[in-house]
């Protein structure tokens, strides 16, 4: 029998308040091989450490349980400390009598009671621990990014000035994400090009970046430090190294009526595109739902012309297999679709805008050249009406509960833009809260209201209906308490974002955990924001959480300096909790290995001595424990008990179950 | 301690690591309570739960056993909760037919962000479990003191 030792944590009162940890102290020093048992305030704490330290050295314990918070928070920790006592590190178990005990009930003799029950469900645990050894595995020093935003593009920046690889994977044909559609940036209004474009200048010029634009993940395999990333190359029908980007295919292609998606819709583009002027890689794309050529084999206009001889209509989608050490995710986000919100009349006047249209209309590469235009008729508006939290802190289920952030300031933004270059123009601002915390956020929305003169409402547009040319619109002053009627020229909606579509079966690939709007899981909210709890996965930009772009470039270098870190790294320690095979038990049968969703087991061909001093040759499985990540699917699978967790063990469980149940 | 004779159910609830041990996390984080009957124990994929640990639970006076993972899709295994998903499919139907009434097991699945999905299925868990009163079908008396 193990010497075990018992220490409680108060957490300050966190625990204390509602369990009695004196009490389960002493009811948890009478358990069978306990021979030491305290209480401290903070076990976490410099001092509670030394504490567990000088415990393991002094009583010589074999094992030792941390009544405590849950073992995602400090079980690390807690291992560590054993380590420097010389204890193995996974002689250490957790009773979680924080957040699953305290945090829970109020009644403190409850409280009390089930801490007890947990302390003692991980002492009939840790009896039946073993040591483990961690092994290794190598790590590959290359980073895969994935988004070419302003996030990816950052990201990948950072990994590849430490020296290390990187490719981004972009799934349309240019980098630049939503800031190259952007005009100006708050709160300093520069032009949102002139910061990008050079950053996707120096991304495509560095030597270590490599930038697969048109192409997708296809599918991920491995783990931390051994990624196998298989990356679909979308026939552009262009060669990417041949073009020279003149352009002169998208100007004489006689395919014109292609609604143009960088400039959403507000204008249209040949069947063969260059998404901008400063895209990057500059290389024309064939858009094989549009392009006469490839629909009905009768065009070819762009061959034709093409000096370079870069078109191929017979590209095909191609295949490349990567390794990588390091998986970034940028996918970043959308605004919503607006289609479920009538009142609006986003559907039935081109006027009603969203604020990402309006930046296209307001922007100098944009459909209009930069002049404030209405898209129905062409005239100048001379009354606008903004509304916020379309779709943002809405409760109702075609919205999204969450603030989207950045509405705020880019509605300031854009209605001190019209202000400014049409002082003629008349600016309402309906919202529900203005949100400005940020560095000269605030400064510049109180320079929207008081030098530009916008008019803000406090309240929502109920309706909004397009009569003879006009938008009236209807809505509540909710300060004044009046009912307003405005007869606008054009409505500017802002819409909620949410994350990319492709997120969500990305995360699946990975393995990696979302919460209920899609937004990627960060392994702890507050200390580890640019890691996903999948080890090896970093999380850039938006598709982590709303957030605007000076916030977006500060995740991005974080995330990859967490990236750096791990690359620079010769060898990563291996899970030790991996299956282990029984080879006296086992009898070949295979069941484990089609359930291993790893393909960590194989068999061998082992002697085992047979009756009558004969040597039998049998299969038994064999696992590799590089490759293994300790699911268990195996040991349940197995018909003759002959695989096991090291762990998570089937006797460290029933141990579990009993102590509970007793 | 007050003796009550209100009947208190024994409930064992195995939580998967990633998903389902975090949402409890959650619940706990935002302070929501659910009855303390509930016992977690965390495996690292629901897939590591053995049909004879619950066994094994109702052997020992459990009152219900609840097994929580990842959303299907979500696994941080890839394809953990789906054996889950048949193999106990298979367990809860033979158990019902032993009489251990199906409203006893369960397999919910619980994200990390489903903190208050976690505590109103504990809440709404315990309460089958207390109306349908003890588990004697598979206690094994030899077992109690």
């Amino acid at each position: 029998m193990q010497r075990i030792g018992v220490f409680v944590c108060w957490c300050g009162t966190n625990i204390a308040a509602t369990v009695d940890v004196e009490a389960v102290a002493e009811a948890l020093s009478h358990e069978p091989g306990v021979v030491y048992s305290t209480n401290y305030q903070y076990m976490c704490s410099q001092a509670g450490q030394d504490m567990i330290r000088d415990a393991i050295r002094e009583y010589q314990l074999g094992g030792i349980v941390i009544c405590s918070c849950s073992p995602r928070m400090h079980e690390t920790t807690f291992r560590k400390t054993a380590e420097r006592a010389g204890l193995n590190p996974y002689m250490v178990e957790i009773a979680n009598i924080r957040e699953q005990c305290s945090w829970i009930h109020k009644d403190k003799a409850t409280g009390t009671e089930k801490a007890i029950i947990l302390g003692r469900a991980a002492i009939a645990k840790v009896h039946l621990n073993a040591p483990l050894i961690a092994g290794e595995s190598p790590v590959t020093k290359r980073a895969l990014v994935i988004g070419g935003g302003i996030a990816g593009i950052q990201t990948a920046l950072d990994i590849a000035d430490a020296g290390f690889p990187v490719d981004i994977v972009e799934k349309k044909p240019t980098i630049g994400g939503k800031m190259a559609q952007i005009d100006k940036t708050f709160p300093t209004l520069d032009c949102a090009a002139c910061i990008l474009t050079p950053k996707m200048v120096d991304a495509a010029q560095n030597e270590n970046i490599r930038i697969l634009s048109y192409s997708e993940v296809e599918s991920v395999k491995g783990f931390v430090g051994n990624f196998h990333v298989t990356i679909r190359r979308k026939a552009r029908y262009v060669k990417e190294d041949v073009c020279t980007g003149c352009g002169l295919c998208t100007e004489k292609c006689p395919q014109k009526k292609v609604p143009n998606e960088f400039n959403l819709g507000l204008d249209n583009r040949r069947a063969i595109y260059i998404p901008f002027a400063q895209a990057v890689p500059k290389v024309a794309t064939i858009d094989p739902g549009y392009c006469t050529m490839l629909k009905t084999g009768k065009c070819g206009v762009c061959a034709k012309v093409c000096t370079a001889g870069a078109i191929d209509y017979k590209q095909q989608d191609t295949f490349l297999e990567e390794e990588y050490g390091a998986i970034v995710v940028a996918t970043g986000f959308n605004p919503i679709k607006l289609d479920r919100y009538e009142e609006y009349a986003y559907a039935q006047s081109p006027d009603v805008v969203t604020s990402l249209e309006f930046e296209r209309l307001m922007n100098a590469a944009g459909p209009t050249g930069g002049t404030l235009l209405r898209p129905s008729d062409g005239q100048h508006p001379h009354t606008l009406v903004f509304v916020q939290c379309v779709g943002s802190r809405e409760t109702r289920d075609c919205g999204k509960p969450y603030c989207s952030k950045i509405c705020c300031m880019y509605t300031a933004k854009h209605a001190m833009l019209c202000r400014e270059k049409y002082p003629d123009t008349e600016v309402y601002v309906f919202y529900i809260d203005v949100r400005t915390p940020g560095k000269n956020f605030d400064e510049f929305y109180r320079r929207a209201v008081e030098e530009y003169g916008v008019h803000y409402i406090k309240g929502m547009v109920g309706k909004v209906i397009p009569e003879g040319g006009k938008l009236k619109v209807q809505a509540a002053d909710l300060l004044s308490n009046e009912q307003l009627h405005i007869d606008a020229d054009m409505v500017i909606l802002a819409a909620a974002i949410e994350p990319d579509e492709s997120a969500r079966s990305l995360a699946t690939m990975l393995t990696a955990s979302m919460d209920t709007n899609d937004f990627f899981t960060e392994a702890h909210p507050k200390l580890r924001p640019v890691e996903s709890p999948t080890a090896g996965i970093f999380l850039s930009g938006v598709c982590q959480g709303p957030k605007d772009i000076p916030e977006t470039v500060a995740q991005a270098g974080a995330a990859a300096s967490k990236v750096i870190g791990l690359l620079v790294k010769d060898k990563l320690t291996c899970n030790p909790c991996v299956a282990e095979a029984d080879e006296l038990m086992c009898n070949g049968c295979s069941s484990c290995e089609k359930v291993c969703p790893y393909g960590a087991i194989t068999y061998q061909d082992k002697e085992f001595r047979g009756p009558n001093r004969t040597t039998l040759l049998r299969r038994v499985a064999q696992v590799n424990p590089a490759v293994c990540q300790g699911c268990g699917a195996c040991t349940v699978a197995c018909p003759s008990g002959a695989m096991d967790l090291k762990g998570f063990s089937t006797s460290q469980i029933m141990a579990e179950v009993d102590a509970i149940c007793k | 301690m007050q003796v009550t004779n209100e009947f208190k159910p024994t409930i064992v609830a195995f939580c998967c690591n990633w998903c389902s041990y975090a949402g409890a996390d959650l619940s706990g984080t935002n302070r929501l309570s659910y009855p303390a009957n509930v016992k977690i124990i965390r495996v690292p994929c629901s897939c590591r739960v053995n049909p004879m640990f619950i066994l094994r639970a109702f052997q020992r006076g459990a009152d219900g056993v609840i097994l929580c993972g990842c959303h299907p899709g979500d696994c941080h295994y890839t394809t953990g909760n789906y054996y889950t998903r048949r193999r106990m499919t298979l367990l809860f139907s033979m158990l019902d037919y032993l009489g251990i009434e199906k409203e006893r097991t369960r397999v919910e699945w619980v994200s990390a962000a489903e903190g208050a999905k976690f505590a109103a299925t504990m809440n709404e868990f315990v309460e089958t479990v207390t109306k349908l009163g003890e588990n004697k079908r598979l206690e094994d008396l030899r077992c109690k003191n």
